[in-house]
């Protein structure tokens, strides 16, 4: 009963994460699998568009803080954008904001990072 | 099992929402039975059993999973300070806080016959 999948898009640097369907224990190695890929690909820059997923677990929460540190320490980081109420509500309940950077839309989050880029250059 | 539990909560009178964090907490109760109860043997049988009950004026809808995995212990387990977790950036064991978030009454217990169980209760709102 696999209802999810990451598609992979690049705009400039970012490394787009798109999800689609149901993000839960079952599924949740995917999203560690295309996660991998990017880290292994050197690319620390990573936004996840969350428009189309309908449901999150746990699970799918705790993929992020597997990578985060690996990311931040590259001097990259995972920016989250396009949340359904309902998805935002889980990360919300967990504190999640403390840590990530939510946005309503992926373009702010692309832009927040060519703004870094920018700035050091 | 979803649409079990989701078709029940409804027509008890449960906006879509509550039935999201009560299909949300039931996931991570029976992802955690599956991992640690059963160290994913899919031979293991896991058990829901729904009742509703009225007291002090309120309505409780009762989900009751049942196990016969190794057992939780539950009087060993602290709830995470969340603040720390990102801190030291922890991952997993996020599970029980969420069910905790998401549902009125969440209980350990075990029953005779050898069967673990949990109990996750939420409040029909009046």
């Amino acid at each position: 009963m696999s209802e999810f999948s990451v598609g992979v898009r690049q705009r400039d640097t970012i490394s787009v994460l798109d999800l689609r369907g149901y993000l839960d224990a079952h599924t949740a190695p995917e999203l560690e699998k295309a996660f991998q890929t990017e880290l292994e690909g050197d690319r620390y820059n990573i936004v996840v568009n969350f428009s189309e997923l309908s449901y999150i677990s746990s699970a799918g929460l705790g993929v992020l803080m597997q990578f985060i540190e690996d990311v931040r320490s590259n001097d990259g980081d995972i920016k989250l954008s396009n949340m359904s109420s309902r998805v935002y509500n889980v990360f919300d309940l967990l504190g999640f904001p403390m840590l990530y950077e939510i946005f309503d839309q992926e373009d702010d989050a692309v832009k927040k990072f060519l703004n870094k880029s920018e700035n050091l250059s | 099992m979803r649409t079990f539990v989701s078709d029940a909560a409804l027509r008890l009178g449960f906006q879509d929402d509550e039935v999201g964090q009560i299909e949300l907490a039931i996931d991570e109760a029976c992802t955690n039975i599956i991992k640690h109860a059963y160290k994913y043997n899919p031979d293991g049988i896991i058990e829901i059993r729904l009742s509703t009950l009225k007291t002090d004026g309120k309505t409780k809808f009762i989900v009751d999973i049942f196990d016969s995995g190794i057992s939780f212990d539950s009087s060993r387990y602290t709830a995470p300070d969340m603040k720390e977790y990102f801190k030291k950036l922890r991952h997993g064991g996020l599970g029980i806080v969420l069910m905790k978030k998401l549902m009125d009454e969440v209980e350990y217990g075990q029953m005779v016959g050898e069967k673990n169980s949990i109990r996750l209760v939420k409040y029909l709102p009046s």
